[in-house]
């Protein structure tokens, strides 16, 4: 147990941060200009980590697979980021947020990083406010606020469900303001593949560039990995095509321990698979779940016709529609938290009440939020006599001025129009709790490598609420790791730049090549995206939203077997001097092969169910998830021993000071 | 669905491309238009040939990474989308689809149907940001109330997401919607307003530095538009930069 | 900065085209007003026109204007010219297939060739009249009006060139071939020059387009009746 120190600072839950950042060491200006620091990840929390050290000084070297940093995927983020501001007078405070956080985490998420995250909100909000990112505003020119999943305040601040794109807009300007000023480099089209130590420190990164084909070498005095999460292991999932876990799966296998694997969070409002062919998942902003009602047929014959297609839905009556979410939980309705939502819907579908050709779908309804909306715009604009269409019509004006992007991207994709008749929706994978172990300077365990955004595992604990993750994205770069990572860097003012001729860039490199050129050489019969199809669908049916021993046995032997027979007969067309998608993707992967496994395997050590993480043995009469504090109020981390079933344990035990450990209850 | 498709084909930058015809077979209408792609390099892999490269991403129309020219409009026929949202429902079996890379000076071909649009990154880089350091003590958010049509407004022109179907579209090449776009959203802003003269003065200068044409404003960038940023950026920033340059 | 940035920038070249265009909308009109003295017939016609010419060719205000109008016309050549050919560098491997007709007018797309035929015409139409008024043609038709003024007779040339039996109606098709090259090309010009301006307004746009269009219309064609008007309809002299 020795090997995990969480550093959380002594003292008062408050005061821990403010006391933190008072004691920890600072660096002089003048030295920060002989330090470099690496940042792999340009999204909301690598972006905003490397615009804030290259203001504070620092030689920034940003690193993303994509053409431009403003791409990474925290652009698709829709509904919002949560700010303990209280501008609504609602009652919300850190504190409130900070249990909301913990609460929807289902007590598996560390306090003190909990309690700064709430804290540091409220900057966040107005660091992006000075950036210029157009928030929604009120007629009286204040921020507007919206409320989401999990809790009882509003406290979402939002841009239309494009919140995530203006945000990394804001912390894509701040760093090409840096880029300007030449205080950062951007690295676009490059991918990291390995990270370098020497004397146990993290100094540099193997990268490759992805137009060239070209292997190089960076140093740095500490090395950021902000790279997001690895839901792509499901294959489909609302990830980017290209997000991937293969710059936290390096640094574990390099001595960075992995957190909690198994802690993923099944979105519940996602535009159901249409097909074979289908590459990803498109993700129906939560905040739709503010107006839109979620139902299923009451009856099993009304679900079969309408799978049949011999019954709209609009045909059925109200006394025939289950709308099962508010029945459940009276008390949060159709806004109860992700994995609650996701898992009601699996059950009625799983029994038989789907709604779509393969059963697996469930109505999101807009009617009645039409008529509540029509009703108010007739009373505000003194309208007489309305007609029921007429306040349907001011209802749906309303409607589309709040989600009406995300109406007529349901409309492309699925060719129904949403304003006529309810979406269809499913949940699937949208977000990682679990990643790489940090302490809470975001430090993993190898010195000098941190750990931000939905790459490190720390504060959502078994699940996150809805506008946590863009939060805590731009927390932990802007606010915490500036901080911290001043401390660690205190101590390496007289250290000069760091060479790249030496052995350990020499071997590094060298493993980078030979993995290349394995690739290319198997040429064997299957395609890279084969074998990414079929660990997908391990990973869905066994290690999915539900979860038993049996199958995650399976799961694992199946994965270990599929990625013995990757290696054997996976096919890369071209040579790896040149761009190369498909060797790209096969080392992507290669890594998610091994991650699966560590992932059914946590899965199955935690014999218990809480947040994403749903085991079947473990639920109650009513269907609910089961905790068991007693044995698994812990964060486990995993150490790299050479294969991903070796992998070994270690537990951070979590303690609960400042909140009172209960039994999640929407109801 | 069965198509043919013609597709450019180019080995990297320095390499004399051309276009190759491919017939694919069994194309499901509810496919999107890059999963046809998909389906088809799948075919060529096997075959052992180098599939033909996109570039792509999100497939959900926000990254702006998927670009291409297809028969003739950036981002295909349907209005309002962006390729990766394209869906074959609107061909129809038998139909004949050229496949481009966006042409411009400014965006030199890297390889197959992919584009180096870094010139877009120049010209935000030359002055697209408010200058504020993060300090954790900045004023509060509300201490600014911000007309709501005028939030609106900047909001819109900040939807942009940088695929350069502007520039594709244009019969000159020309960036003047996209860097009209990013000169809007901070113009509209008084966060943006302190600096709103050097802005435009500095990114309109990196934007003919890097060979974009001029506007004849045709208004094929604001149709072609996967997010229909409006014209009138475009006269916002003629009128900004006008005031910049005379007083 | 400033200054430089005015004269180089692709957006003072822009400014200086819609600038230059929009004057010559302006004196398009003032143009079209003179001309259309030529629909009066009677006894005083000629002398009505022939005054009206002497005070725009002496009259101290009317010559600056001309001048302007002389540079206007070089300055919008020339500056299309140069944005043309900078425009076509900006693309120099072009489209398989491009179908710019999805989104984008005929004549928004054609400036520069309209403006070649509209350039054309005005050299021929210089020669026709304005050369001879100037350089001489016409100083042995120098006879006093009903005023006393002393002036050449630049009406009877006008009616004369239209009412040609052998050419009249050819330069009257010839001049209805440039008034519909000034149409399209007023039909996106006006527009263009007020949103390169910077003139836009959501609520003054559609009108600003209305005027456009109308100005586009009207214009041209009442200046291409007038030779048809004097070949079919003006008594002969």
């Amino acid at each position: 147990m020795g090997v995990l120190d969480s550093k959380i600072p002594q003292g008062p839950l408050a005061d821990k941060w403010v006391k933190h950042k008072n004691d920890i060491n600072l660096v002089n200006p003048a030295n920060k200009r002989n330090i470099d620091v690496i940042v792999v990840g340009t999204g909301l929390a690598g972006g905003s980590a490397a615009a804030t050290l290259a203001e504070l000084g620092y030689n920034v070297k940003t690193f993303c697979y994509q053409d431009s940093p403003r791409r990474a995927h925290s652009i698709a983020a829709q509904g919002g980021i949560n700010a303990a501001k209280n501008y609504q007078g609602d009652g919300d405070s850190d504190y409130r947020l900070f249990y909301d956080t913990v609460k929807g985490g289902d007590y598996r998420a560390r306090e003190a990083n909990v309690y700064r995250l709430a804290q540091v909100s409220g900057n966040i909000i107005d660091q992006c406010v000075a950036q210029g990112v157009p928030f929604a505003r009120e007629y009286g020119g204040l921020l507007d606020n919206r409320s989401f999943g999990g809790v009882l305040v509003s406290r979402t601040f939002y841009a239309k469900g494009q919140t995530g794109q203006q945000l990394l807009l804001g912390c894509y300007s701040a760093m090409n303001r840096q880029i300007n000023r030449g205080k950062i480099k951007s690295y676009t089209r490059h991918e990291m593949l390995d990270l370098v130590l020497v004397g146990g420190k993290a100094r540099g990164i193997i990268a490759r560039n992805l137009v060239t084909g070209e292997i190089e070498r960076h140093s740095a005095h500490a090395v950021v990995i902000a790279s997001g999460g690895y839901g792509n292991v499901f294959f489909l999932s609302t990830n980017a095509m290209g997000s991937n876990v293969t710059a936290s799966w390096k640094i574990h296998k390099k001595g960075a321990f992995f957190a909690n694997p198994c802690f993923t969070q099944i979105h519940p409002t996602c535009i159901p698979v249409s097909g074979e062919h289908q590459s990803k998942l498109t993700l129906m902003s939560e905040s739709l779940r503010n107006d839109g009602r979620i139902w299923v047929p009451k009856k099993l014959e009304d679900a079969e016709k309408i799978r049949k297609g011999e019954l709209k839905p609009t045909d059925l009556a109200e006394e025939d529609r289950d709308y099962y979410l508010e029945r459940r939980y009276p008390a949060f309705g159709n806004l109860v938290p992700r994995d609650v939502a996701s898992r009601a819907a699996k059950e009625r579908c799983d029994a038989g009440y789907g709604v779509n050709k393969t059963g697996e779908a469930v109505y999101l309804d807009f009617s009645a939020a039409f008529m509540r909306y029509g009703r108010e715009a007739v009373a505000t604009q003194h309208i007489t006599n309305a007609t029921e269409e007429q306040i349907r019509d001011l209802g749906v004006k309303v409607v589309e001025a709040k989600y009406g992007n995300l109406f007529q991207m349901y409309e492309k994709i699925v060719d129904e129009d949403p304003y006529k008749t309810p979406m269809k929706i499913y949940p699937a994978v949208h977000y990682t709790m679990g990643g790489i172990w940090v302490d809470y300077n975001l430090e993993t365990t190898i010195p000098g490598c941190f750990a931000a955004g939905e790459a490190n595992f720390s504060d959502h604990g078994a699940n996150r609420l809805g506008a946590s993750a863009l939060m805590q994205g731009l927390a932990d770069g802007y606010f915490v790791l500036p901080y911290t990572m001043g401390d660690y860097l205190s101590k390496d003012i007289s250290t000069g730049s760091i060479p790249t001729d030496t052995k350990e860039f020499d071997e590094a490199e060298q493993k980078v090549r030979q993995q290349l050129e394995s690739f290319i050489n198997t040429k064997g019969t299957k395609t890279v995206d084969h074998f990414h199809k079929r660990l997908g669908k391990i990973m869905w049916n066994k290690v999915g939203m539900s979860r038993n021993a049996p199958n995650l046995r399976e799961a694992i032997q199946e994965i270990k077997a599929l990625r013995e027979e990757f290696y054997r007969d996976v096919k890369v067309p071209g040579t790896a001097d040149g761009m190369n998608t498909e060797l790209e993707k096969a080392g992507r992967v290669a890594d998610f092969l091994e991650l699966g496994e560590l992932f059914a395997k946590d899965a199955l050590h935690r014999e218990e169910s809480c947040g994403g993480h749903f085991r079947e043995e473990y639920q109650t009469e009513e269907g609910e998830a089961l905790r068991d504090d007693e044995n698994f109020m812990y964060v486990a981390a995993w150490e790299y021993t050479g294969e991903p079933g070796n992998a070994i344990l270690h537990k951070e035990n979590l303690e609960y000071e400042n909140i009172e450990v209960k039994t999640r209850s929407y109801k | 669905m069965n198509l043919t498709l013609k597709i450019w084909r180019q080995k990297d930058a320095k390499a004399k491309g051309g276009i190759q015809t491919y017939q694919i077979a069994d194309v499901d209408p509810d496919m999107s238009f890059l999963e046809m792609l998909d389906v088809l390099n799948e075919g060529l892999v096997e075959k052992g040939e180098e599939p033909v490269v996109f570039d792509h991403d999100c497939r959900e129309g926000i990254c702006g990474t998927c670009s291409l020219q297809i028969n003739g409009e950036p981002h295909g026929p349907d209005r309002g989308v962006t390729t990766c949202q394209l869906h074959m429902r609107k061909f129809k079996d038998g139909d004949t689809i050229v496949i481009e890379p966006f042409r411009a000076k400014a965006f030199p071909v890297i390889k197959d149907l992919i584009v180096d649009r870094s010139a877009f990154e120049r010209i935000q880089q030359a002055g697209g940001y408010v200058s504020v350091n993060t300090s954790g003590n900045t004023q509060d958010a509300n201490s600014i109330p911000i007309e709501k049509e005028k939030a609106d407004a900047a909001f819109f022109a900040a939807t942009c997401i940088q695929c350069g179907a502007c520039v594709a579209a244009c019969k000159n090449a020309s960036a003047m919607l996209f860097t009209s776009a990013k000169v809007s959203q901070y113009a509209l802003l008084p966060q943006g307003k302190v600096e709103a003269t050097k802005r435009v003065l500095d990114m309109v200068e990196q934007m003919d530095k890097e060979g974009f044409g001029n506007c004849t404003n045709t208004g094929a960038c604001e149709i072609e538009c996967p997010k229909g940023i409006s014209l009138e950026n475009i006269a916002r920033m003629n009128r900004e930069y006008l005031k910049a340059s005379v007083v | 900065m400033a200054k430089s940035a005015l004269l180089k920038s692709s957006l003072a070249k822009k400014y200086w085209m819609a600038f230059t265009g929009l004057f010559l909308c302006v004196f398009l009109v003032g143009h079209l007003a003179g001309n259309l003295q030529l629909l009066v017939s009677g006894e005083g016609a000629r002398d009505q026109f022939n005054e009206y010419a002497l005070f725009m060719t002496t009259n101290p205000v009317v010559r600056i204007l001309s001048i302007v109008t002389f540079v206007s016309i070089l300055f919008h050549a020339i500056d299309g010219v140069i944005l043309t050919i900078n425009n076509r560098k900006a693309r120099p491997q072009g489209y398989v297939s491009f179908r710019p007709s999805t989104n984008s007018t005929w004549s928004s797309r054609n400036m520069g060739i309209l403006g070649t035929v509209i350039l054309a015409f005005i050299v021929i139409h210089l020669v026709n009249f304005w050369g001879e008024m100037k350089f001489g043609g016409l100083d042995n038709t120098m006879y006093t009006t009903a005023n006393g003024d002393e002036v050449k007779d630049l009406y009877s040339l006008t009616i004369m060139t239209f009412q040609d039996p052998e050419w009249g109606l050819v330069w009257a098709f010839g001049y209805l071939i440039a008034m519909i090259a000034i149409a399209f090309h007023l039909y996106h010009g006006f527009g263009s020059g007020f949103q390169s301006l910077g003139l836009n307004h959501p609520q003054y746009n559609s009108i600003v387009r209305k005027i456009g269009v109308a100005f586009a219309i009207i214009v041209p064609l009442l200046f291409a009746i007038i030779p048809f008007y004097i070949y079919f309809v003006l008594e002969t002299i």
